[in-house]
């Protein structure tokens, strides 16, 4: 190797090509992809909500299944629904992040241990005519390590368990991580959200009574992972979460 | 020819990159839960440590010896964007589930290892295959790994369940420790004992002696 490579210029002029031939390449990839890796989780979002909802078929395309669908938003605190707002691109998400949408949670009211909390929620409904099928709620709350996202999905009466499911979370594999369990979410169908005005719905550690119809197993060798899927039910399922929505729901104001 | 399948078979099991370099190691412990993922990370590897020995080796006589890491260096983290970028378009549930160890590939020392070792003194042919057999003895190891975790952790192998388990009403009791990542140090660790036992040349000889009066002695 001659030794003018080791010239500063040379050292210099080498650095600044390879920098600009990589960015040009990582740029490119970045913005060719994009358009199909938008789709994907596109998809992966209405492949989650239909599988919360228990309607989920895979031998089917998922933008077909998901036609039945609506996307709504909701104002928590009202429990009415957001008119004159974009819910297809709504991101609650990011809203929970920007203080002029979001509300700061007390460490009281702050069961779920989400801290802040977006005023708005988007919600899915199935609807048959003018009947709501399926209720589909966005619920979040913190577990072991990791905040867990998922779906509580209700059917028609606003009380009654559809389906549940989560999907993101980094539990521990085996442990908290049966959350993915098909069999532990098969108990939460059918199951009663409301016992009179109260949230009644829980995991019972050491295992539900069969006839419970509010408790579900709680997730052997994971107690705290258990008891943060039981906070953030009791969190969304509250005054401060989607009550003021059901209630108006149950009683035909909406 | 011979050079060739020299360079493509070698890395396996004679000079393979984590049994007998102990390279890459934090990333075999990660990825190694199921097979899947595990193949679809070591062909990420592959490629990743394929094309950077490559483009090494292409500009590897303009590189300025002082800042030759940093550029080797930019190359990998180029292509592993790109890596990532890809599986984030087109094998979406994969990513998901290796989230950042594609990213943390840039960290694998066995892509700069070859890089600096082979790719800064050969021509860009031979790098390109010694890149892929480097990636495929990480591979190697990644499958038997995954292989086993995967069957005595979830007694499925690639998802298809072999073992019936007792939470799904079958016999099998599946083994936690097999899902979390300390199993695979020791599953690594048994295989490097088996490839030395087999291929004696890979013991290494001791780089110092004990010394008398640390051993054992009769009282």
């Amino acid at each position: 190797m001659s030794s003018n490579n080791e010239s500063v210029q040379k050292t210099i002029t080498v650095a600044l090509v390879l920098c600009l031939v990589c960015a040009v390449v990582v740029s490119s990839a970045a913005v060719i992809l994009r358009p199909a890796q938008a789709v994907n989780e596109k998809a992966n979002m209405q492949m989650n909500i239909l599988q919360a909802a228990g309607l989920y078929d895979p031998q089917q395309s998922i933008q077909d299944q998901f036609q039945i669908v609506t996307t709504r938003l909701v104002n928590l605190e009202t429990g009415e629904f957001v008119e004159g707002m974009d819910a297809e691109r709504y991101d609650q998400r990011k809203a929970s992040k920007d203080p002029s949408m979001n509300r700061v949670l007390s460490g009281e009211e702050d069961i779920a241990s989400i801290k802040r909390q977006a005023k708005i929620a988007k919600i899915y409904l199935i609807e048959n005519g003018d009947q709501i099928e399926k209720i589909i709620l966005p619920i979040h709350g913190y577990g072991l390590w990791s905040t867990l996202y998922g779906f509580m999905a209700l059917e028609g009466d606003g009380n009654t368990v559809a389906g549940l499911g989560f999907y993101e979370h980094a539990e521990t594999p085996g442990l908290g991580g049966e959350v993915d369990n098909p069999n532990w979410k098969a108990q939460w169908t059918g199951k009663q959200v409301y016992q009179g005005d109260e949230v009644g719905l829980r995991l019972v550690k050491g295992g539900a009574d069969r006839s419970d119809s509010y408790g579900v197993d709680a997730l052997s060798g994971a107690t705290l992972t258990s008891r943060g899927v039981d906070n953030l039910l009791k969190f969304w399922m509250s005054d401060a979460g989607f009550k003021p929505f059901l209630d108006n729901l149950k009683q035909g104001r909406i | 020819m011979a050079k060739t399948k020299e360079l493509l078979f070698d890395p396996v099991v004679n000079n393979n990159p984590i049994a007998l370099q102990v390279l890459g190691i934090c990333s075999a412990l990660a990825v190694t839960s199921s097979m899947s993922v595990a193949l679809v990370m070591s062909l990420a590897v592959i490629a990743v440590t394929a094309f950077s020995s490559m483009f090494v080796a292409l500009i590897r006589s303009q590189i300025p010896s002082s800042i030759r890491i940093i550029v080797q260096m930019t190359i990998i983290a180029s292509l592993v964007i790109v890596v990532d970028q890809i599986l984030k378009a087109f094998a979406y549930e994969i990513s998901k589930q290796l989230s950042v160890f594609v990213g943390l590939i840039i960290t694998n020392c066995i892509v700069m290892g070859r890089a600096e070792a082979f790719a800064m003194k050969n021509g860009p042919i031979d790098s390109f295959i010694d890149g892929i057999g480097n990636g495929l003895g990480y591979g190697a190891i990644l499958m038997v790994v995954g292989f086993i975790r995967e069957l005595f952790g979830s007694g499925s192998v690639f998802g298809i369940e072999v073992l019936s388990k007792v939470t799904e009403g079958g016999w099998y009791y599946t083994n936690g420790l097999m899902l979390l990542p300390p199993s695979a140090f020791f599953i690594i660790g048994f295989l490097i004992w088996g490839i030395r036992a087999w291929k004696t040349a890979q013991v290494e000889v001791d780089e110092f002696k004990i010394a008398p009066n640390s051993k054992m002695k009769e009282a």
